[in-house]
């Protein structure tokens, strides 16, 4: 994946910042304003580098979408993650057949994968093991098909879809 | 604006009974790893429905304003994302460290991934090349 320019991943995370001070300080007051801004330019001049590669694409508005519509989804796959463990949790006989199983991902980039990795741990009976290259090992508390490919359509396909697209 | 205070607290209610939940898997889970599963998940939503519902609740009551439901929203986007590194910084230095699965576990791709690649490791024909391989593993 090609590198934006240094203003492009400046601005963007001067942008990001700006945001989380909007956020934290819940006042539109423009003295509150200015000196967040100030502390975002400062803040952003000294991480940009390690924040991000690429840069404002990342403010495309196919991207903003999918990641809008991507916070429902995930959402909705948390709560029933949590069902699922109070099932097995609250069950008298404990219905658990773990293991480790192996799975591929499609995505490329760096982040795109780290989200792919905790939405694997926050959703239904799963937590990632370890990442290598794009192979995932996650510990799957109901084993239902050890094969690669089979478990690669029960875990990571789903989340795919939506992360392809945010992240590239 | 009672409504909102219904809201708050319920969903105070649901994080409080997630939590509990996650406490109660510690005890009946039988092995490191399906621990950390319960744990991690119901201790994250059961953070999110309290923390948020905080959030809500505060805007129903004549002291609150919609300073805390921000500052709220910013603690938990910052819980969802660092939970689960966590978790999973915890579930790999568990393995690293020997602990073995459940006896009841079906398959085990990771120690087999492990085999094979330190069998690749120490074949190669030019002892040179082994530790750099070495190093790029971890």
């Amino acid at each position: 994946m090609g590198e934006a320019s240094k203003i492009s991943r400046y601005l963007y995370t001067v942008i990001v910042l700006f945001l989380i001070w909007l956020f934290l300080t819940a006042s539109l007051d423009p003295q509150e304003l200015g000196f967040g801004l100030l502390l975002s330019l400062i803040v952003g001049a000294f991480t940009y580098e390690i924040f991000t590669t690429n840069g404002l694409a990342n403010l495309s508005p196919k991207r903003i979408a999918y990641a809008i519509a991507y916070i429902p989804y995930f959402l909705w796959a948390m709560i029933m993650a949590n069902l699922d463990v109070a099932y097995r949790v609250l069950h008298p006989k404990r219905p658990i057949n773990p293991g480790i199983v192996e799975c591929r991902t499609v995505l490329k980039s760096d982040v795109g994968k780290l989200s792919l990795a905790n939405s694997i741990t926050l959703t239904p009976g799963t937590i990632t093991l370890d990442v290598d290259g794009d192979r995932y090992f996650i510990h799957w508390i109901d084993v239902k098909d050890s094969s690669v490919e089979g478990a690669s359509k029960n875990i990571t396909e789903p989340f795919e879809k939506f992360l392809r697209v945010i992240f590239g | 604006m009672n409504a909102l205070t219904a809201v708050g607290e319920i969903l105070v209610l649901l994080g409080t009974f997630f939590y509990i939940l996650s406490s109660l898997g510690l005890i009946r889970m039988p092995d490191v790893y399906n621990r950390m599963q319960t744990a991690t998940k119901s201790a994250t939503l059961g953070s999110l429905g309290v923390i948020i519902g905080v959030g809500i609740w505060a805007l129903g009551t004549d002291f609150g304003s919609a300073a805390w439901l921000t500052k709220t929203i910013v603690i938990a986007v910052f819980l969802l994302l660092t939970n689960p590194i966590s978790a999973h910084a915890l579930i790999r230095a568990a393995y690293k460290s020997g602990i073995p699965l459940w006896e009841g576990s079906v398959v085990d791709r990771y120690r087999e991934h492990l085999e094979a690649k330190e069998k690749e490791a120490g074949s190669p024909k030019n002892p040179d090349e082994t530790p750099i391989k070495e190093g790029g593993v971890e």
